[in-house]
């Protein structure tokens, strides 16, 4: 592992800076999704705060490593990193979802650091395959990360591009699966079981690496295990908790499109104190 | 009329000709690369080409993150799965990101032939139409293509380019091409015939049958459907008595609702559309579909009669 204990410490602390964004965010907006940015949170964080070689001041850098969020609506994370990590002024964060905003219910290019559109469930496996192979054409080393719901990877068009990434040997395409168990009609495994989903990956030719998906150092030692293999792509099977950090939030499946309450907002912010 | 051409060929050695000039361009398809002729540039360039096999939301998908580094995409297909099966992709993909990304599709419209319904696509200007930032070609024959393959490689943003799967004859003298300007191939102020694609040779034969007749035609080659020409329209609404427009595709929503929209608009005028209406298609002989479904210098010439009278 070449990240420090210190390092590692730090990054939990920004985590919970990020988490206590996107709740501040959601209630001032008085609606968005918290459940799954919250849930993907730990996994975010750690590629914007030390994985991912990026620069806020320079968001087309050439050689930047790219970041694709398929679960678009989970933009209230993509933004609070964005925001921390210095893409843009803070204070913007409090015009999330309002008429003329740049951060827009699902997000766009408007966004400084935001490459490609989402928002539409299913399709944001096969950007990043793009960006994969543009990397290949131009024999270019960055890598392209691809943050993707367990409720998501019901579409088709997932396992057109999983099927195609290992296809062409994409080893610089890393998949993030936030499991948190849960989309909008109730538990996964109720609405449309996905299960053996590690097996399933691994038939699609992916090395799969299964983690805690709030265990910091299991996620930096995913990435880096992640970088290490070649010839085919990888994706981290994260298993998390949907609105993890607000205990009223956990596993409640009615705050995976809901926005708190101000006296909700309150709560969950004297939690992640 | 000079020598008869494949759209398709000419769209496949187009290719390859860009891609000598610019490494940035990418070319992608779904299993159709030898209908398509995709493959001629795949043979010349395989580091810049991609199959995606029977997939074609992942082809179009994989289009976006493709140019989202900077590459010029070609996005190749049937025009019915392409525009189709991908639609939400190009909706919310190409043409939302507004990126510089070509869908050039063959096999569109019912001259697919024998193939059938399922092959013939009937709905596809319409449904590329309805999306904000596309822009959409229709080009009469070979060396049209080559034209608007050419002038869509240099201009930015999302195309939709449609050809034909039938040899195409090539009309001659039909002066320059440019993106969002019609082209008038005859003077004339009794009558606007305005056609695109295939349809633009059965309305040169029905423009000389009504000429016979002493009712003297205005042919207009809309090869641009989306930035209409409204200028030309409008000119053709008040210059002459009415308008027939002709397209082998619906007569919902693709380029007679494109002309229905500026006329009612700006100055209300008799439309009549030759196009298919409200039917799917089927297996049968290019020729006689045509017949089949009213697509015929016959049905152009009645149309433009009707309006004379």
């Amino acid at each position: 592992m070449k990240y420090t204990p210190t390092q590692i410490k730090e990054l939990e602390v920004k985590a919970k800076q990020v988490r206590r964004l996107i709740i501040e965010m959601l209630g001032k907006a008085c609606s968005g999704h918290p459940g799954g940015s919250l849930s993907a949170t730990d996994l975010i964080s750690a590629l914007f705060f030390l994985v991912m070689r990026h620069n806020p001041q320079d968001p087309g850098w050439p050689q930047r490593d790219r970041f694709h969020m398929s679960k678009g609506h989970c933009c209230p994370l993509w933004y609070a990193v964005l925001a921390e990590t210095g893409y843009f002024p803070k204070d913007k964060l409090w015009t999330l979802r309002q008429l003329g905003s740049m951060l827009q219910g699902h997000p766009d290019r408007r966004v400084p650091g935001v490459e490609v559109a989402s928002g539409s469930l299913g399709q944001g496996l096969s950007v990043a395959l793009g960006m994969s192979l543009a990397a290949k054409i131009d024999k270019k080393d960055y890598r392209v990360y691809c943050l993707m719901g367990d409720g998501e990877v019901q579409e088709g068009n997932i396992w057109e591009a999983a099927m195609a990434a290992s296809h062409y040997k994409c080893d610089n395409l890393c998949g993030i699966l936030d499991h948190n168990g849960f989309q909008i009609d109730g538990k996964t495994r109720e609405i449309m079981n996905l299960e053996p989903l590690k097996d399933k990956w691994e038939a699609f030719g992916w090395h799969t690496i299964n983690i805690d998906g709030h265990n910091m150092r299991q996620i930096l030692a995913a990435y880096e295990e992640a970088e290490k293999i070649k010839g085919r792509p990888s994706i981290i099977i994260a298993r998390t908790i949907k609105g993890k950090g607000v205990s009223f939030m956990e596993n409640v499946v009615g705050f995976h499109g809901c926005a708190p309450n101000k006296e909700e907002t309150e709560r969950a912010l004297r939690e992640l104190e | 009329m000079a020598e008869a051409l494949y759209q398709r060929d000419v769209y496949g050695s187009t290719l390859v000709e860009l891609g000598k000039q610019n490494k940035d361009l990418v070319v992608l398809d779904a299993d159709l690369s030898s209908s398509t002729r995709t493959r001629l540039f795949a043979m010349e360039f395989p580091e810049r080409f991609f199959n995606f096999g029977v997939a074609e939301q992942n082809m179009m998908a994989t289009s976006v993150g493709l140019a989202s580094c900077g590459k010029i995409v070609f996005v190749s297909s049937f025009a019915i799965f392409a525009t189709g099966r991908a639609w939400e992709q190009i909706r919310n993909g190409v043409a939302y990101n507004n990126f510089n990304i070509k869908i050039v599709a063959s096999h569109a419209g019912i001259t697919v032939g024998p193939d059938g319904s399922s092959h013939q696509a009937l709905e596809d200007i319409s449904l590329m139409r309805v999306i904000p930032n596309m822009n959409i070609i229709v080009p009469c024959d070979g060396p049209q293509a080559r034209q608007a393959v050419l002038a869509a490689a240099e201009t930015p943003g999302p195309f939709y380019i449609r050809l034909g799967r039938v040899k195409c004859a090539t009309i001659e003298n039909k002066g320059e091409f440019k993106i969002g300007k019609a082209q008038v191939l005859a003077e004339g102020n009794d009558i606007a015939i305005i056609a695109c694609g295939i349809m633009v040779p059965e309305a040169i034969t029905a423009m000389r049958a009504l000429l016979a007749q002493g009712v003297k035609t205005r042919l207009i080659n809309m090869h641009t459907v989306k930035p209409l020409d409204k200028d030309c329209v409008l000119k053709a609404a008040r210059e002459t008595k009415g308008i027939v427009v002709c397209e082998e595709h619906t007569v919902i929503g693709g380029l007679a609702s494109a002309i229905d929209e500026v006329v009612s608009e700006n100055l209300p005028t008799k439309v009549l559309r030759i196009g298919i209406r409200n039917r799917y298609g089927q297996s049968g002989d290019p020729q006689d579909l045509l017949k089949e479904y009213n697509l015929t210098s016959k049905d152009i010439e009645k149309a433009a009669l009707a309006i004379v009278a």
